[in-house]
């Protein structure tokens, strides 16, 4: 831990030849190889690959679900050591507890941090309102369609105000077009909030279009094998799907993934 | 509704076939009794008031019997499923217990316990807590990994991952435990009673079979299971209120999902 340089101050996230091996010591199965990069403050990075690349065991390693093998995560300079109050998850599936109303299920950080219900309730109203989830507060999750189900899980990572929000193929269950009109509304939150927020998705159409920066990884055993900067304009609307230049960023992230074999 | 109007014809109809059955073929009343005089025996013993007595005290056995062994099961089914070493050294003798059967020990609870209320309780509380452990285990180990990663990468503590998420996960499965461990309590306060007792509906059994009442036997055996109808509805009516938002409380119909029960 010590003699590594601390990240620069606007630096939200510094990972260092972070790897991870499973298994044992005589037949290591190695998830993740040498990984570096940072993202500043205030930055949306989506980390596409295909399935099995590591990016889920990435994203438990920097919620502090999972120690890393060899190397270091920091978060806002401090080395990630295990769970931090900081830090906003976002699952694949939405995890509502059954028995929590729609609004008691977004306050599930607030209880669990005891930040103080009275005062956090206003906030989950206009995070609720904030998704379009307004009048649905009493509701319960078996009540909720599957995007609406997913937008509760995101004003529940917002709730307690993270430095960081991880975002664990969140939209990979909902059909396609909810999952496109979700991309819209995290766009729209994200430049509403200016939250940092780090992405993971196996759709390269979905990392270009919410993306300031793309990490490519590779599968067996898991690396950074490009990084891209997404000069597009914001807020972008649906049809910059259609543009050239939006198309050039794909045919440059799907090179690179069959470089490698990582896509079928 | 017009289903249920039809149920209640095909009861009477077999009511009906069984006591033309009776009648045709003259069985004996020590035998087999007719519909007509279970009934009559109901009526007699009703305005008699031989029932009250015995209902009021098998009533208060098997409650206060499920209470016991309910709160033992849930205290024991909880420390099995946080603790290993409760469930490396306690959980297997519990088991070996367990395989006995119960009822064989009546007798013995009996000459500890007296004729009186307290072996009832025992016996009731004895066969009635182990479903319930059970299920508590089961209810308290299944919490889904997703919500114990989401709690924890909220940095819940273990105690409130137990109170916030085990806890109400579990109660579906506590509460088909619950069900079960009431039928039990009323199994078990009724088989002490056979064994010795001075009152309730398990001697009434006995001392009518004595005198070789069979009729009356039958009138109480209708009584037991409308005693066991009522303490079964009270649970589920518990239930419907308390899991609201568990899918299978929620639908209504005969057969209950047996997916969490577990015993």
């Amino acid at each position: 831990m010590d003699g590594i340089q601390q990240p620069a101050g606007r630096e939200m996230i510094a990972v260092r030849r972070l790897s991870k091996r499973f298994g044992t010591a005589a037949a290591p199965v190695i998830a993740l190889s040498d990984i570096d990069f940072a993202i500043n403050e205030g930055e949306l990075v989506v980390v596409v690959g295909p399935s099995g690349c590591g990016k889920s065991t990435l994203l438990r390693i920097l919620a502090g679900l999972m120690p890393q093998s060899a190397g270091e995560a920091f978060l806002g300079g401090t080395p990630i050591a295990g769970p931090r109050r900081d830090i906003g998850v976002v699952f694949q599936s939405p995890v509502l507890f059954p028995w929590r109303s729609v609004l008691n299920n977004a306050l599930l950080p607030v209880d669990v941090q005891g930040l103080g219900r009275e005062k956090m309730r206003e906030r989950a109203m206009g995070l609720l309102k904030l998704v379009g989830l307004e009048g649905f507060e009493h509701r319960f999750p078996w009540e909720l369609s599957g995007g609406m189900q997913q937008r509760v899980a995101l004003v529940r990572a917002l709730i307690h105000d993270p430095a960081l929000l991880l975002m664990d193929e969140p939209f990979g269950a909902l059909d396609a077009m909810t999952r496109e009109s979700m991309n819209q509304e995290l766009q729209r939150i994200w430049m509403e909030r200016k939250k940092t927020v780090l992405f993971i998705t196996h759709s390269i159409g979905e990392a270009v279009y919410l993306a300031d920066r793309v990490l490519v990884m590779t599968p067996r055993p898991g690396r950074i094998m490009d990084e891209l900067k997404i000069d597009l304009p914001r807020p972008r609307g649906l049809e910059v799907m259609n543009t050239p230049e939006f198309g050039a960023y794909v045919k440059r992230i799907r090179v690179a993934l069959n470089a490698t074999g990582g896509i079928e | 509704m017009t289903n249920f109007i039809l149920r209640l014809f095909f009861i009477a109809a077999l009511l009906l076939i069984w006591e033309a059955l009776v009648k045709i073929l003259e069985i004996p009343a020590f035998l087999l009794p007719a519909p007509s005089s279970v009934g009559m025996a109901l009526y007699r013993g009703s305005i008699s008031g031989l029932y009250g007595e015995h209902i009021q005290v098998t009533m208060l056995e098997t409650l206060m019997g499920f209470a016991f062994g309910a709160a033992g099961g849930l205290l024991l089914g909880t420390g099995v499923a946080l603790s290993k070493k409760f469930d490396y050294f306690i959980y297997p003798i519990i088991v070996m217990f367990q395989a006995m059967p119960k009822v064989a020990l009546a007798p013995l609870i009996i000459v500890w316990f007296g004729l009186g209320l307290t072996s009832k309780v025992v016996n009731a509380a004895l066969v009635c807590f182990f479903p319930l452990m059970i299920n508590t285990i089961v209810g308290l180990r299944s919490a889904d990994e997703d919500r114990v990663s989401l709690m924890r990468s909220l940095a819940a503590t273990p105690l409130q991952i137990f109170a916030m998420l085990r806890v109400p996960n579990a109660m579906p499965y506590i509460f088909a435990g619950l069900e079960i461990a009431m039928i039990f309590a009323l199994i078990g306060a009724i088989v002490g009673e056979f064994v010795g007792a001075q009152a309730g509906l398990g001697m009434l059994i006995q001392s009518m079979n004595f005198t070789m009442d069979v009729a009356g036997q039958f009138s109480i055996l209708l009584i037991l299971s409308v005693v066991g109808l009522l303490l079964n509805a009270g649970i589920g009516l518990i239930r419907r209120r308390v899991l609201f938002w568990d899918p299978s409380s929620r639908q209504s119909g005969n057969l209950k999902p047996a997916s969490k029960e577990v015993v």
